[in-house]
C-alpha cells in the first residue's frame, strides 16, 4: 500500500541527508520525495510517498520522529488531502502531428510550454492516474525526455500539518 | 542567556561550556587541527587521559558512563582520528549510552577539498548518532555544545557528535552559554500515559504467570529500587537482559536470571509460558527473543519504553507505555495489585531446581574452568564493577556473577565489540576509584585493544584485566564445533603472545594460574597489588557456553553443552 507522509523538517545543511538515511538504512523504499521551504523560512516540507503495510508505516513515522531536525510527520490519508505532481513531457512532434498533440494536451489541461521544429514541451500537473494517462497517449509519437518532480500534498480544510 | 559577553577563541569557549556541562575527564587522542583545543586543554581543570588509539577514547568515555550515569566525554582529530571513533560510537548507538563527541575538523574553507587528513565524519556517523553537528560559526559553538549534551543525555540516551573545523577554534566569539535548550523537534516524553498504566495494573491483578523482562533502561533511568519494589508487591519473577544485570539482585528469590540465547533455561521456560509479560526498558533484541513468532506466545506484553519506536518494532504489544521508567514504575506501583501468581512462582523455584546454571569441574581437580574464575571474583570481591570484552568470558560472566547493584556491569550488548572491555574499563575505574574494577577479557579480545596497557599505566588505573586464555576465539570456535563439524578455521590463537610479559613491557603487574588452586591467590594478589595488572588464566580450551539457543530457534530450545569430565 502506498502512503503519503508530510514531514516538517528544520530547514538546515544536512537534514534530507539524514531523512533518506533513515530510510536506506531500515530498508524502507522511498517512492517519491520532494522537498521546499514553507511559509516559514526556517521549515521545510517534504512529501514522501512510501510503500508499505500499515506496520511499516507506523515504524517509517516512529523512526522519522526520532530524528532531532522532524518537527512533525503527518499521514495524509488521500480522500482527506489534495495531491498533485507536475510532469514535463517533451514529445517528437512535426508539423504533421503538432494540432493532434495540442488536443490530447487540452483534454488533459496540459499546457504547450516550449516549441521546435521537430519536438515540443507539455507541462501537466495532476495525480499519478493522470500523468500516467497522458504518457501513454504521448508514446506513440516518440518522447524524448519525460521529468516527474514526485507527489506533494496538502490535507483539506484547517492547517494541520 | 547568560550575562556572560566575554571575548574568547572558540577553542576557550569550548573549555567554558565543558565546565558549564560539569564535565571533569575527557579520553582523547590529539592531532593538527585540534592544537587549539589541546593547548587550551593544558591549563584546564579537566583531567583528559591519552589513550593509545581512539577507539580506545570512545570506549573509555562509554565505561565511564555507564559507571556514572554521566554523560562520557572523548575528542579525536580529523579524518583517521574520527573514522577510528567509529566503532566506539556506534557501540554507544546500539546500547544507548550518554556520550558527547568531539572531533577535529580541517578548516571550513577546505572542507570538500579532499583536504588532508579530511573525513565527512558527520557524513559517516549519521547512522550511528542520535544526532551530530558540523559546526560553520565559532558564535554557534555554546549553543550547540549545550544542545549536544541536552540530546545526549535525555530521552533515550545516545552518542551526538560535534565536528569543529579548525579555523572556527581560532574565531574569537562573544562567550554566551544558554540556560536552556529548546528545540522543536525534541521533546522526549517523561510521562506515560495513566490510562494506559492503569490498564496495565488490570493486567498484573488478572495474571496467574507474569513475567518482568528488564533491560538497559532500567539501568539507564535509574529505576531498579522501583523494579524491585514492583517485583515484590506484584509477585513476579524478574528477568533481565545482558545490558540491565545489575539492575536486580541475581541473590532476590524473584531473579531469574538472564533470558535468551544463554540465558538460564528456567528464565527461558518462564517467558515462553507467561500470561503477561511486563517489558521494561528492553527492545526485543533478537538474541533475547529467539524465533520471534514463537517468542512469549501465549502472554499479553506490556512495553515500557521511552523510545517510542522501540513500541511493537520487533514484536506486537498490547499495552504501550512511552516514557520514563523510573516514573511509569512508581506510577504502576501506586495502581498494582498483586498477581495471582503463587502457583507460577512455585512452578519456577521447581525449574531453578531442576536447571540450574551449572558446570562440570575437570575430574583431575587441575584444570580450570571459565566459570570457576567468576565464582572465585565474585566471592573475592562481590561488589566489584565487572567490565567484559565479547565472546564466551562475557556470557560466563553474565551467567556467574552475583550483580547486587546497578552500574556495576557494563559490556557490550548491541553491537559486540571485541575490544571494548579493556578501555572501556580504564573509563569506570577513572569514574569510580573507590571500586575494583576487572575487566573480564577472551585471549581474542583482549589483543584488540591492549596497547590500552599504557594508558592505564602512565595514568596510574589499577584495573585488572582477567584473561580467559583459551587459545581460541572462543565463542566462533564454540559455533564451529556445533555448527561446523569442529572445523575450526582462523579461530585457533594460540602461542600469541604471553600475556605476563607483555603486562611487565608496559610496566604494568602480569601475573598467571594455570591450576585450579592459583586462581583465589592470584585473584587477591592482583586486587592488593593496586596496579593495574594482567592476569593470564589458562582455562580450558574446548569450554563450551551452556545452555545454548541456536541462532533462530524458540527460547525453549535448549542445547546443553556442558563437557562430561
Amino acid at each position: 500500500m502506498r502512503h503519503t507522509l508530510a514531514v516538517l523538517v528544520e530547514n538546515k545543511y544536512g537534514v534530507l541527508s539524514r531523512v533518506a538515511g533513515m530510510f536506506s538504512r531500515r530498508g524502507y523504499n522511498i517512492d517519491s520525495l520532494t522537498v521546499g521551504v514553507t511559509d516559514d523560512p526556517t521549515i521545510s516540507r517534504m512529501t514522501i510517498v512510501v510503500m508499505g503495510d500499515d506496520e511499516v508505516l507506523e515504524q517509517v513515522m516512529k523512526q522519522l520522529n526520532k530524528l532531532i531536525d522532524v518537527i512533525r510527520v503527518t499521514d495524509l490519508k488521500s480522500e482527506e488531502s489534495v495531491e498533485r505532481e507536475l510532469a514535463l513531457i517533451k514529445v517528437n512532434s512535426d508539423v504533421t502531428n503538432r494540432s493532434e498533440i495540442m488536443q490530447i494536451a487540452d483534454i488533459f489541461r496540459a499546457r504547450i510550454i516550449d516549441v521546435a521544429s521537430k519536438s515540443m514541451i507539455i507541462e501537466v500537473t495532476g495525480d499519478d492516474g493522470k500523468i500516467t494517462a497522458i504518457e501513454q497517449l504521448l508514446r506513440p509519437f516518440g518522447i524524448k525526455e519525460m521529468v516527474r518532480t514526485g507527489k506533494v500534498a496538502l490535507r483539506r480544510g484547517q492547517k494541520s500539518s | 542567556m547568560t550575562e556572560s559577553t566575554e571575548k574568547m577563541t572558540g577553542a576557550r569557549a569550548l573549555i567554558e561550556c565543558l565546565y558549564r556541562e560539569g564535565v571533569d575527564t575527557i579520553f582523547g587522542y590529539p592531532g593538527g587541527v585540534l592544537l587549539p583545543i589541546y593547548d587550551e586543554l593544558y591549563d584546564a581543570d579537566i583531567r583528559h587521559i591519552l589513550v593509545r588509539h581512539e577507539q580506545a577514547a570512545a570506549h573509555a568515555a562509554e565505561g565511564y558512563a555507564r559507571a556514572t550515569g554521566k554523560t562520557g566525554v572523548c575528542i579525536a582529530t580529523s579524518g583517521p582520528g574520527a573514522t577510528n571513533l567509529v566503532t566506539g560510537i556506534a557501540n554507544a548507538y546500539m546500547d544507548s549510552i550518554p556520550m558527547v563527541v568531539f572531533t577535529g575538523q580541517v578548516p571550513s574553507s577546505l572542507l570538500g577539498n579532499d583536504a588532508f587528513q579530511e573525513a565527512n565524519i558527520t557524513g559517516i556517523t549519521m547512522p550511528i548518532t542520535k544526532h551530530n553537528y558540523l559546526v560553520q560559526d565559532a558564535n554557534e559553538l555554546p549553543k550547540v555544545i549545550k544542545e549536544a549534551f541536552h540530546i545526549a543525555s535525555t530521552g533515550r540516551p545516545g552518542p551526538v557528535l560535534v565536528d569543529l573545523p579548525k579555523d572556527i577554534t581560532v574565531q574569537e566569539i562573544d562567550f554566551y552559554y544558554p540556560d536552556k535548550v529548546d528545540l522543536r523537534g525534541y521533546k522526549p516524553t517523561y510521562q506515560g500515559n495513566l490510562q494506559q498504566v492503569k490498564r496495565a495494573a488490570s493486567a498484573i491483578k488478572e495474571s496467574k504467570n507474569p513475567v518482568i523482562y528488564a533491560g538497559g533502561g532500567v539501568i539507564s533511568s535509574d529505576a531498579s529500587k522501583e523494579l524491585r519494589e514492583l517485583a515484590e508487591k506484584i509477585k513476579a519473577p524478574v528477568t533481565t537482559t545482558l545490558t540491565g544485570m545489575g539492575g536486580f539482585p541475581v541473590e532476590h528469590e524473584l531473579f531469574l536470571g538472564m533470558p535468551g540465547m544463554h540465558g538460564a533455561k528456567y528464565a527461558n521456560y518462564a517467558i515462553q509460558e507467561s500470561d503477561l509479560l511486563i517489558a521494561v526498558g528492553a527492545r526485543f533484541d533478537d538474541r533475547v527473543t529467539g524465533k520471534l513468532k514463537a517468542f512469549a506466545s501465549n502472554a499479553k506484553i506490556i512495553h515500557i519504553d521511552i523510545d517510542p519506536a522501540e513500541i511493537s518494532k520487533n514484536v506486537k504489544v498490547d499495552i504501550p507505555i512511552v516514557g520514563d521508567a523510573k516514573w511509569i514504575l512508581q506510577k504502576l506501583l501506586k495502581y498494582a495489585e498483586p498477581a495471582q501468581s503463587e502457583k507460577w512462582l512455585d512452578r519456577i523455584a521447581h525449574w531453578k531446581k531442576v536447571h540450574p546454571l551449572h558446570y562440570v569441574e575437570p575430574a583431575t581437580g587441575d584444570g580450570i574452568k571459565p566459570q570457576y574464575i567468576i565464582e572465585q571474583i565474585t566471592e573475592a570481591c562481590k561488589d566489584a564493577i565487572i567490565v567484559t570484552e565479547v565472546g564466551q568470558h562475557q556470557m560466563w560472566a553474565a551467567q556467574y556473577f552475583k550483580f547486587s547493584e546497578p552500574r556495576t556491569f557494563i559490556t557490550s550488548g548491541g553491537l559486540g565489540t571485541m575490544g571494548y572491555g579493556f578501555p572501556a574499563s580504564i573509563g569506570a575505574k577513572i569514574a569510580r576509584p573507590d571500586k575494583v574494577v576487572f575487566d573480564i577479557a577472551g585471549d581474542g579480545s583482549f589483543q584488540m585493544n591492549s596497547q590500552e596497557l599504557a594508558t592505564a599505566v602512565q595514568e596510574n588505573v589499577p584495573v585488572i584485566v582477567a584473561v580467559f586464555n583459551n587459545g581460541y576465539l572462543g565463542m566462533v570456535r564454540q559455533w564451529q564445533e556445533l555448527f561446523h563439524n569442529r572445523r575450526y578455521s582462523a579461530t585457533c590463537i594460540q602461542n600469541s603472545v604471553d600475556f605476563v610479559k607483555l603486562a611487565e613491557a608496559y610496566g604494568a603487574l602480569g601475573l598467571r594460574a594455570t591450576k585450579r588452586d592459583e586462581v583465589r591467590p592470584v585473584i587477591e594478589e592482583a586486587i592488593a597489588s593496586g596496579r593495574p595488572t594482567v592476569i593470564d588464566f589458562v582455562v580450558e580450551e574446548e569450554e563450551n557456553v551452556s545452555p545454548m539457543v541456536p541462532a533462530g530457534a524458540a527460547i525453549n530450545e535448549i542445547l546443553d553443552l556442558e563437557r562430561k569430565e
